[in-house]
């Protein structure tokens, strides 16, 4: 097990260098634009130009430049700075996770607590009203975009913009520990915009699963014995069904700390999501490069736990 | 003879399916006495599954229509509300799978497993139902009882899993033990294995056993009745060394003659019963088998044979149109090595009128 986890852990260093170059190249290579122009700013003269090229080493060639951006990232944890501001993006990121952070765990809670539920009910109650009701709902909010979803939020309930202005709106969103009543209420229509599609998917995930279960052989032996149907259903079906839902509730964290640009950037919360949406719209590249790294490792690293968990929830699996 | 512990009588099971009703179940009646084993045999689809699965109530839903007695100890299980049945699931008729890994749930320890069935009957405390989970896969034959309780049926080979399937459903002791194809999914020497185990338990705990297979070898051994089940029906119901010694209808025949023998010669074909299995929404006219019955005479399409006694033997009933006497000829026959071919002339004495009209040799569906 501890080798297999080495192993994986190897593998996902290996894969954040594959992804540094692909940053590299995506944002140093390939744009035309001259980033020492962009840093320099408006109607600067050759010389500052030329100095600027010298100071962040661009006159070299590529590799070298490649290697000394890896070495800055995985000896320093320095990510460069931003071409406009000048701050260093490792201290932007940790400026914007923490908002990132209580987007993430509020909506995953909320959508867990509400698709699973659903998703269990709905395969028990397969064929009745309430679970066409709820498969019905499900699919709405599943073919909604988040960014409408949001919007249309904003406009029903924000303050001073709503049509029943309850909560506060869009860049209302302020630290836990500065105002934690505040806190939560700037992320109660984030929350439930984020977790909307997430719920739909997850009970419409674990009802298909949890139908699937309950034709299984295993079921039968469970009645067989005797054993009443809630407990069948609870004890034998659920524990079986529920465990590809860790697989995609693992991943979707992953994601989701890398940035949710849609719902950030509608709400206006300053979190990754909002810093990475900013940096395209400036081409701001060093920051993209940092968000894009930072998306990459927690998506790696969720992998790997998700992996590794897998073997405690399913016995039948075993690393070696 | 003690009065019968399960009496089935005019069962009938089907389905509203998409595609029309499916009669899995068509009117059949048995009966199993304590410390009796009474073996279902038939091909898939055959409806044996169906008849024991629901003498647990495991087929009951919205889309099926359950008519008929299932009298155990007296009390009908057909008519029986959900709780009451669940007294009796596992507790005094329990239940074993064709295939035990499938039937284990993979994510609890057998020794979990064990302990849950028992628990659901019997208000003792945890570790003296761990302790009897011990002992009970101690009595099933698995070594190291201790050191194997809890691990996962995956980390078990086959034949131990239908060990401990075996364990769980005598965990308390039933009266009646169903075993829906308990060897098919094992290797022929832990088939061997298990049915002796199940033929030792029998005699020690006293239970009956209804034993649902496809396979006549696998009843021969271990069983005291045999009823042959085909689209649902039963065609042929006898003892054991009845069915064996003077085998009454052709399907029974065609059952027989598809078992490998030790003592047949070398490099002899097995010969198969041809055609499939018949719809059981669309089931064939007159009598059922007529399709696939090398026998079969055209009167044989219209009628519909029921379950009679055959003359002369005590407690044998057939469901066939041909005459007793064309039919213990026929099986003299074919029991002499001659092919079903050169036998059809005496199918077709035994009715005159029809005589001329030869026998529909292809398989398929009468309209």
């Amino acid at each position: 097990m501890l080798r297999y986890i080495i192993r994986r852990v190897l593998w996902g260093i290996l894969m954040l260098i594959l992804v540094c170059a692909a940053t590299f190249v995506l944002f140093q290579v390939l744009p035309t634009v001259n980033p020492a122009v962009l840093r320099a700013g408006r109607n600067a003269s050759p010389k500052i130009i030329h100095h600027i090229e010298v100071e962040f080493g661009l006159n070299q060639p590529l590799w070298v430049q490649f290697w000394r951006y890896l070495k800055h990232i995985f000896l320093h944890f320095n990510f460069g700075y931003s071409l406009y501001s000048g701050q260093s993006v490792l201290s932007l990121i940790e400026n914007r996770l923490p908002a990132t952070i209580s987007l993430t765990v509020g909506a995953v809670v909320l959508w867990v607590v509400i698709g699973i539920p659903v998703g269990i009910i709905s395969a028990i109650k397969r064929g009745t009203f309430l679970d066409r009701a709820a498969m019905g709902t499900a699919l709405a909010l599943l073919s909604a975009p988040v960014f409408w979803l949001a919007l249309i939020a904003i406009y029903l309930f924000a303050d001073e913009l709503g049509r029943w202005p309850i909560l506060p709106g869009p860049d209302s969103y302020v630290g836990l520990t500065a105002d934690p009543w505040m806190w939560f209420k700037s992320l109660i229509m984030p929350w439930l915009v984020l977790s909307a599609t997430q719920a739909a998917i997850y009970s419409r995930l674990l009802r298909g699963n949890l139908l699937e279960v309950m034709g299984e052989d295993y079921i039968r032996t469970a009645r067989a014995k005797g054993l009443p149907e809630r407990k069948v259903i609870w004890r034998h079906g659920v524990r079986a069904a529920i465990t590809p839902v860790f697989t995609v509730l693992g991943l979707d964290i992953g994601a989701l700390l890398g940035g949710a640009v849609l719902t950030e950037t509608v709400f206006e919360i300053h979190g990754i999501g909002l810093l990475n949406f900013d940096a395209i719209s400036h081409s701001d590249f060093p920051i993209v490069q940092g968000t894009t790294l930072l998306a990459a490792m927690f998506i790696i690293v969720a992998n790997i736990f998700v992996d590794v968990g897998y073997a405690f929830i399913d016995p039948r699996v075993r690393y070696s | 003879m003690s009065a019968p512990l399960l009496e089935v009588q005019d069962l009938r099971v089907s389905f509203s399916t998409d595609d029309g009703v499916v009669h899995a179940v068509d009117g059949i009646s048995y009966s199993v006495r304590e410390g009796q084993t009474l073996g279902i045999v038939g091909e898939s689809g055959s409806g044996k599954s169906v008849s024991s699965l629901t003498t647990l109530g495991l087929t009951r839903s919205p889309n099926t229509k359950i008519e008929g007695r299932m009298l155990f100890g007296g009390k009908d299980l057909v008519q029986m509300s959900d709780h009451d049945l669940r007294q009796v699931r596992g507790n005094e008729i329990a239940m074993i799978f064709q295939d035990p890994l499938s039937s284990l749930h993979p994510f609890y320890r057998v020794g979990k497993q064990l302990t849950e069935a028992i628990l659901i009957h019997r208000h003792i405390g945890k570790s003296a139902a761990r302790a009897r989970a011990l002992e009970l896969l101690e009595m099933v034959g698995i070594p190291d009882p201790k050191g194997r309780i809890d691990a996962y049926p995956h980390e078990f080979s086959g034949g131990m899993r239908q060990r401990a399937m075996i364990a769980m459903a005598l965990a308390n002791e039933p009266k009646l033990l169903i075993a829906d194809e308990p060897t098919t999914a094992l290797d022929v020497t832990v088939q061997a294995q298990i049915l002796a185990l199940l033929d030792d338990l029998q005699r020690r705990l006293g239970m009956a056993i209804v034993i649902i297979t496809h396979d006549l070898g696998v009843v021969a051994e271990i069983s005291d009745e045999i009823s042959v089940m085909y689209a649902g029906r039963i065609v042929e119901h006898a003892s054991t060394r009845e069915i064996f010694a003077a085998p009454q209808h052709p399907y029974t025949w065609g059952l027989l003659r598809s078992i490998p023998r030790l003592d047949s010669p070398r490099g002899e074909e097995l010969i198969p019963i041809s055609g499939r299995p018949p719809s059981l929404i669309n089931r064939p006219s007159g009598c059922h088998f007529h399709p696939r019955c090398p026998y079969a005479q055209e009167t044989h399409k219209r009628i519909d044979p029921k379950l009679e006694p055959v003359p002369g033997a005590r407690s044998h009933e057939v469901a066939c149109l041909l005459a007793p006497a064309v039919r213990a000829s026929i099986w003299q026959g074919l029991a002499s090595g001659r092919t079903p071919e050169q036998l059809l002339p005496l199918a077709a004495a035994s009715n005159p009128a029809v005589a001329a009209v030869p026998a529909p040799a292809a398989p398929g569906e009468a309209e």
